[in-house]
């Protein structure tokens, strides 16, 4: 089946979320779709699933113009969304997940689960699934739990299937499975579209490229063709540049040094399991891992969000192991959080609210019990210049900023504080390749100026790029180290190391 | 070099700028609010058309309604003194959803917190009124906030939700006033009904426009309201401890990440909400009833929570929410009296109001010329 986009404009009041953009999706290819956040690429495929109606151009199947009223059309018609975060019942097995909505029923409403689970065979045999359909989904790990979610679309007969950042959740292995289960899809005829901003991803699985920029296509290619620069310069408008700008290596003295650190969990379970390190002045230790690990227990216990079971934490020397947080901010210990909407910044107050969240309380802010707002303001204005917040006033709701801006509000409180030590966790998930470049520049910045940085982020990329000191973690304790500042370290055995293979 | 320090100079300049207050917010803050009073009352006539009421008497008691309000300044004094009490608890109320707490147990600090201003107020005879009277508030607002503090502590140490411990903590306060106005020492003598002996002049909240007219009742009371309006916008909006209240209110996890104690936030913001609720309760002690009587709460704690919703939490919307209410109280008496319709249908019309207020879409939908046309989708 051959979709075809024509002249798509769609407006949300003054803002133009798709201008005039032209797209074609044939059957047996893989297109590829790049683009930042916000480029529009959400909203032109949520047209394509029927869910917003455009406000001008038209769609066509097999040439045929068709017009979607609501969600439910898009897969009528055989196209169906695979989304990003997983809309799968936990409870359920996978069969069940799979029918829900369109259980096949016999007799009086009978559940007729037994064909149900026949035909999730039939699937899983014709792509190469392998995913059991009598397992419950909340044991399957993520990468199985996306396969649910592909057979849940292929279910419903589509013939084209949209994947929104599948890979985004997956170890470097489990996207090699992931990209194989992507081809054999396109060999049976089935038209792909795989949205991303990881450009080399895009290279390796991508038939054909499009790139999206303010609501436009504006650029196509073929991959065999393209490389990386030109995507991301298409991408994001302006040449970017991938190389982390590194000052040379001279750690210093050691900042922060952990003994035989345990941690649980709330249920007693061991969430670090005796991990002992240190960081340095001047050096970046990236700690890779798949998420789910141990890596936010360690930051919690490190930043004085939880209690250690045992074994120490000293930073300077001093034992700050039962430290309160704003001791140990205090201190000079700079935190940006792994998910900035739950723990990171406050969506209904202001930016300028937002940007002294942790040092309302300093003399320079306050005097007295009462909080010195126009000098806030003023710093405030300043950071959100020096961190190139894009913002048309701080009196906005952060909540309003893209993801991008508010990362680099979150980052811009943590490092214009006077720091010793920056911990980072994921500080570039969800961002697009311009912010990233921006915060990994700023990151690399503290480390030449001395600090201490240590990064948690599920990104290998990331770690293997920033890192002068990878440590693996891996069901809770550091299962391998890997030093690179001798040279390029070897990322497939770092990827073994994340998935627990013995080294 | 200069260029890029002015330009970074200019770019600051221009994100200090505020923007001007949208017309959306001026919608959601006064247009519908004021919608929500009409439709309120109209329905409220339907509601008496229902109840095979002719429609002059309609007519009657809404005039009524506006007559026992504002109509002269005996209406505007009941007004106030109604008004006055439900501000007051209304503004802890609303400190108390500020920073995330939903303290419905106001009723409960207002009866401790007029219970021992009462104490207080009888005792100590001698006292020069400049001591006594202050004495006696704080006394009231320290009572509040110690039994508020209670439900505090108990979130704090062991997660008790302060719903459930506040609305057991009413019904404790009824009792422990009720066995308090029985003690001999409390009693007034020579009664046999529970009433507490009477508060001495010296810690009275004086009547303010006695020599007017000497039935204005209105009182000294109102000069603490404004000063608690204006205290509570402060501490809110200007201070640490009220960064702390909002930020914990609004994300308790990102407050906790910067370093903020919530268990110490909880207590502190319990214990604030309670002392005004006390002084609600001393108002009425000190500037109304004179004394502490079984019931003298009345309901105003809880009434004090629609008060704290209409007024959306804000120190001043709870100013001219709690005037809107105690005016629907005291012109609802008039209504009473001169068309005979049931003072409960000032009830009915308060709850209606509130309805309206929290479904804005119902309001713009019944008023549709009221309002910009919304925006036809959302930006993804």
């Amino acid at each position: 089946m051959d979709v075809e986009l024509r002249g798509i404009t769609k407006r949300f009041g003054p803002v133009t979320a798709n201008d005039d953009v032209n797209l074609t999706i044939r059957a047996g290819e893989v297109l590829g779709l790049l683009g930042e956040n916000g480029a529009g690429k959400s909203t032109m495929m949520n047209i394509l699933s029927g869910l917003y109606s455009p406000d001008e151009g038209q769609i066509l199947i097999d040439g045929k113009p068709v017009r979607f009223e609501g969600p439910g059309d898009g897969i009528a018609a055989g196209i169906g969304m695979v989304h990003q975060h997983f809309m799968l019942v936990p409870v359920f097995t996978v069969a069940e997940n799979v029918i829900l909505g369109v259980e096949p029923t016999g007799q009086l409403d009978y559940l007729d689960l037994k064909t149900a689970r026949k035909q999730v065979l039939d699937i899983n045999e014709k792509y190469g699934l392998e995913v059991d359909p009598d397992a419950l989904v909340e044991n399957l790990p993520v990468g199985i739990q996306q396969r649910v979610e592909i057979i849940k679309v292929l279910f419903r007969s589509a013939e084209v299937l949209i994947l929104d950042e599948p890979t985004a959740v997956l170890t470097p292995q489990e996207v090699e499975d992931f990209f194989e289960i992507v081809k054999s899809l396109r060999d049976s005829g089935k038209a792909i579209v795989f949205i991303t901003h990881k450009l080399h991803e895009i290279i390796e699985i991508a038939d054909r490229i499009n790139v999206l920029r303010g609501g436009r296509i504006v650029g196509e290619g073929d991959p065999k063709s393209l490389n990386e620069e030109e995507l991301a310069e298409m991408m994001v408008g302006r040449p970017v540049s991938f190389d982390v700008v590194k000052g040379p290596f001279k750690p210093g003295e050691t900042l922060l040094d952990i003994r035989d650190l345990v941690v649980l969990r709330e249920n007693d379970d061991i969430a670090v399991d005796h991990v002992s390190f240190h960081v340095r002045s001047g050096e970046v230790v990236g700690i890779a891992g798949v998420q789910g690990n141990g890596q936010s227990a360690l930051i919690e216990a490190l930043t004085g969000l939880q209690h250690a079971a045992s074994g120490k934490v000293a930073f300077l020397g001093d034992d700050i192991t039962n430290a309160s947080v704003r001791e140990r901010h205090r201190m000079g210990m700079a935190h940006i959080p792994e998910d900035r909407h739950k723990s990171g910044m406050i969506s209904n107050f202001t930016i300028y609210e937002n940007m002294v969240l942790n040092t309302y309380y300093d003399d320079r802010f306050s005097t007295g019990p009462s909080i010195n707002w126009p000098e806030v303001l003023k710093t405030s204005a300043q950071y959100a210049v020096d961190f190139d917040v894009r913002t048309p006033s701080i009196y906005l709701k952060a909540g309003n900023l893209s993801g991008g801006n508010q990362q680099k509000m979150v980052v811009a409180r943590e490092l214009e504080r006077e720091t010793k030590l920056v911990i980072a966790s994921q500080p570039t998930r969800g961002l697009d390749v311009g912010s990233i470049e921006y915060i990994h520049s700023r990151l690399m910045d503290s480390r030449d100026e001395g600090d201490g940085v240590l990064i948690v982020s599920s990104e290998l990329d990331e770690i293997m790029s920033l890192s002068d000191r990878i440590l693996v973690m891996f069901e809770g304790r550091i299962v391998a180290e890997f030093d690179a500042t001798a040279g390029p370290v070897d990322k497939n055995a770092v990827g073994l190391a994340m998935a627990g293979a013995p080294a | 070099m200069t260029d890029v320090t002015n330009d970074k100079q200019t770019l600051m300049q221009q994100l200090m700028q505020r923007a001007a207050p949208g017309r959306a917010e001026f919608e959601d803050l006064v247009i519908v609010p004021i919608f929500a009073v009409v439709v309120a009352l109209i329905v409220g006539a339907l509601v008496m058309l229902a109840t095979a009421v002719d429609i002059a008497t309609i007519g009657r008691s809404y005039l009524a309604l506006l007559e026992g309000s504002v109509g002269s300044l005996n209406a505007l004094s009941e007004t106030f003194t109604a008004a006055a009490p439900l501000i007051l608890a209304g503004l802890g109320l609303a400190l108390g959803f500020r920073a995330g707490l939903f303290n419905i147990g106001a009723e409960g600090q207002i009866v401790v917190g007029g219970l021992v201003a009462a104490i207080v107020g009888f005792s100590f005879a001698g006292l020069p009124w400049i001591i006594h009277m202050p004495l006696t508030l704080l006394a009231g607002a320290v009572g509040g906030a110690a039994y508020a503090s209670i439900a505090g502590y108990l979130r704090a140490a062991t997660g008790a939700h302060e719903v459930i411990s506040t609305i057991m903590l009413n019904l404790s306060s009824y009792l422990l006033l009720d066995y308090m106005l029985g003690l001999n020492w409390v009693q007034r003598p020579g009664r046999a009904d529970p009433v507490s002996k009477s508060v001495l002049e010296s810690a009275e909240l004086p009547r303010l426009f006695a020599w007017i007219d000497p039935n204005l009742r209105v009182h000294a009371g109102i000069i603490l309201v404004l000063v608690a309006v204006f205290f509570v916008q402060w501490l809110l909006f200007k201070t640490k401890t009220g960064f702390e209240f909002r930020a914990s209110g609004e994300n308790p996890d990102a407050a906790r990440y910067a370093g903020m104690r919530a268990s110490l936030i909880i207590v502190a913001a319990m214990a604030t909400a309670g002392a005004l609720a006390g002084l609600a309760g001393a108002n009425q002690v000190m500037g109304v009833l004179g004394r502490a009587t079984p019931g003298f709460s009345a309901g105003i704690g809880f009434d004090a929570i629609s008060v704290a919703l209409l007024g959306r939490s804000h120190p001043i919307g709870v100013l001219f929410a709690g005037l809107l209410f105690g005016a629907l109280e005291a012109g609802g008496r008039q209504m009473q009296v001169d068309a005979g319709v049931s003072i409960d249908l000032i009830g009915i019309i308060q709850a209606l109001i509130i309805v309206f207020i929290a479904a804005p879409l119902l309001v713009r939908a019944i008023f549709p010329w009221g309002f910009q046309k919304p925006s036809t989708g959302r930006k993804e």
